[in-house]
């Protein structure tokens, strides 16, 4: 896929977001709108996958560990073929398999459940570690958030993968600044964030999340990193795409109104 | 005391003791040697949790993950996604006590293959005092879907709870004690999970005992003139309700003893399924809303009344409540 199909994906996605999370009544907007490129970039470029197989031995992981936005994730999925389309529409419903946070027994292709932030990258860890003792090809992708990056288990899992030489496993933090209670440096500073996990043995680089080209060459260069975990700071805009989402925390956990997903889907198929 | 339970020969005059966690260090060796995906993870406590019996035979297998227990279960949880059966050994208060939520989401609600080891259970830790006595495991555990919960009642159940649970799919605790306790039972002694062991006959008063203290509860028995059944509960969950209730509709009276708070333990799960299913009088013995304290087992176990003087005084009680 070109680069300029795969912003057209990324686009698409988006507008999925919106008509689900209007649907839905409930769940996050801002995370979601922000991560698309780097969703559309994995599902459409980077994973070693097969959505007819999801469970396939020899595909990719993409632990989701900020697992609130999800909806994300499910778009990328449905659009890629793991199930129809229209079930998005059930997403947060009593009885859907799109739980309000993803559950791996309720939705093939969930790698694992999650929501409970500060957890993902220690399954990411411990599943890279199984491909390094089984000497396999699989690689693992982790995606956090960066209001999970205050959760000590983190940096447990963090110094971990250091010790183990992780270069079968990258982490994707979703630099968008804010989380629930406000912008990440007055809730608790993280940076200089890229000089932590240096100074904590991993390979850092640092992109511009909404750049396709970046996102898919950051992952190729991840491949030969040796005996080194990375870590991509992609820089996001929470709720890109819709000018009225776009950098305000007020929309980290809430859903557009009927008029408000109008709005969006307004602007977001001008783009 | 029961024929087909096979108990060892000794246990009541000269016992011969073993901690339960060599046992588990035991398992552990045959379960590795059995299935090749077994590993084995531990948060700095390799000796005291006798995880280092693996680490020896087989290193390649085991992996240290310092002190991060919260790490340790979600990366368990990782491992076992990947096709792995995982044990995790830690102290139990910090492994299920400082990881739970991990354990619930990352193991539980995922139902993984991984094994949650929490050595030093109970009072019974002795000098390290309350900080390092759990007492609470039993009950988190419990409340846990899709956890099973097991409690060797000595070295060579340890051995076989450890092998039993590497060829079962999905969550287990098994629950620990660092002092040397009796050896109870025999290679020969039946052992299923899920299944209570009845130890010895009788038709006055049902004793159920989980852990070490069944030894308490075969010498109360022993030393009684009343005619007194013993059971082992070493399955917590799930409970073998039917055995519980074949014992109880013959005797009409429990004692339940444990070393772990009364509230959400094992005798908690007993009275739950007998007031749902066949009321009759039931008396607790186990700690009561209360932490532990620094000193030696056995002064412990006196002080927190959880001897065989103690199950006597109780089978009396709970004979007149008939």
């Amino acid at each position: 896929m070109t680069i300029l199909e795969l912003e057209k994906k990324a686009n698409t996605i988006r507008q999925q977001v919106i008509i689900m999370l209007q649907k839905a009544g409930s769940g996050h907007s801002a995370g979601p709108l922000g991560m698309a490129d780097v969703f559309a970039a994995l599902y459409f470029s980077i994973l070693k996958h097969n959505p007819k197989k999801p469970e396939w031995a020899e595909r990719d992981r993409l632990i989701l560990s900020n697992g609130h936005i999800c909806p994300v994730r499910y778009a990328a999925m449905a659009e890629a073929g793991y199930f129809p389309k229209k079930e998005l529409a059930t997403l947060r419903q009593f009885g859907s398999r799109l739980q309000g946070h993803p559950e791996r027994l309720k939705l093939p292709g969930i790698e694992t459940t999650s929501g409970p932030l500060g957890s993902g990258l220690s399954q990411a860890a411990g599943m890279a570690l199984v491909g390094k003792m089984d000497k396999k090809s699989w690689r693992v992708y982790c995606v956090m958030s960066d209001g999970e990056q205050n959760a000590g288990q983190t940096w447990e899992a963090v110094l971990f993968a250091a010790k183990n030489k992780l270069d079968n496993l990258v982490a994707i933090i979703d630099r968008n600044n804010i989380q629930i209670d406000g912008y990440t440096e007055d809730v608790m500073p993280l940076n200089p964030l890229g000089e932590k996990y240096e100074a904590f043995n991993w390979n850092v680089l640092e992109i511009d999340g909404h750049n396709i080209e970046e996102i898919i060459d950051a992952c190729s260069h991840a491949k030969a990193v040796q005996k080194q975990p990375t870590l991509i700071i992609a820089n996001t805009i929470a709720g890109k795409g819709v000018s009225f989402m776009e950098n305000k925390y007020e929309w980290h956990g809430k859903p557009p109104n009927k008029e408000e997903a109008k709005q969006a889907l307004k602007e977001l198929k001008a783009q | 005391m029961r024929k087909e339970a096979y108990l060892h020969s000794k246990v009541l005059s000269k016992p011969e003791m073993v901690p339960t966690r060599n046992g588990y260090g035991e398992g552990l060796l045959e379960a590795g040697k059995k299935d090749k995906d077994v590993v084995v993870l531990c948060a700095d406590l390799s000796e005291s949790t006798r995880s280092n019996y693996f680490q020896e035979k087989f290193p390649e297998r085991f992996v240290e993950v310092g002190v991060a227990e919260q790490n340790m279960a979600s990366l368990a949880s990782g491992m076992a996604l990947a096709g792995k059966t995982v044990f995790i050994s830690s102290y139990a208060v910090f492994s299920p006590g400082r990881n739970n939520e991990q354990i619930r989401t990352t193991i539980a609600i995922n139902d993984v293959n991984v094994k949650i080891v929490g050595a030093h259970a109970g009072v019974s830790v002795g000098p390290d005092g309350a900080t390092h006595q759990a007492l609470e495991d039993i009950a988190l555990m419990r409340v846990m879907p899709n956890m099973k919960v097991l409690y060797p009642c000595d070295a060579e159940e340890a051995r076989k709870t450890t092998v039993a649970a590497a060829s079962i799919k999905g969550p287990v605790y098994i629950r620990l004690a660092r002092a040397e306790t009796p050896v109870i039972t025999t290679k020969k002694t039946p052992f299923r999970i899920g299944r209570a062991e009845v130890f010895a006959e009788g038709k006055d008063v049902t004793i159920i005992a989980s852990g070490p203290l069944v030894y308490e509860a075969l010498k109360a028995a022993n030393g009684m003139s009343n005619s007194i059944e013993v059971i082992n509960l070493h399955t917590i969950k799930p409970l073998d309700e039917k055995t519980i209730l074949r014992s109880v509709k013959k005797t009409g009276c429990v004692v339940t003893i444990e070393e772990h708070q009364k509230a959400g333990g094992m005798g908690s799960a007993v009275a739950e399924m007998l007031a749902q299913n066949y009321p009759v009088a039931v008396e607790m013995i186990g700690v009561s809303d209360r932490f532990g304290e620094s000193g030696n087992p056995e002064e412990l176990l006196q002080a927190f009344k959880l001897t065989a003087k103690d199950i006597t005084k109780a089978v009396q009680r709970v004979i007149k409540r008939k």
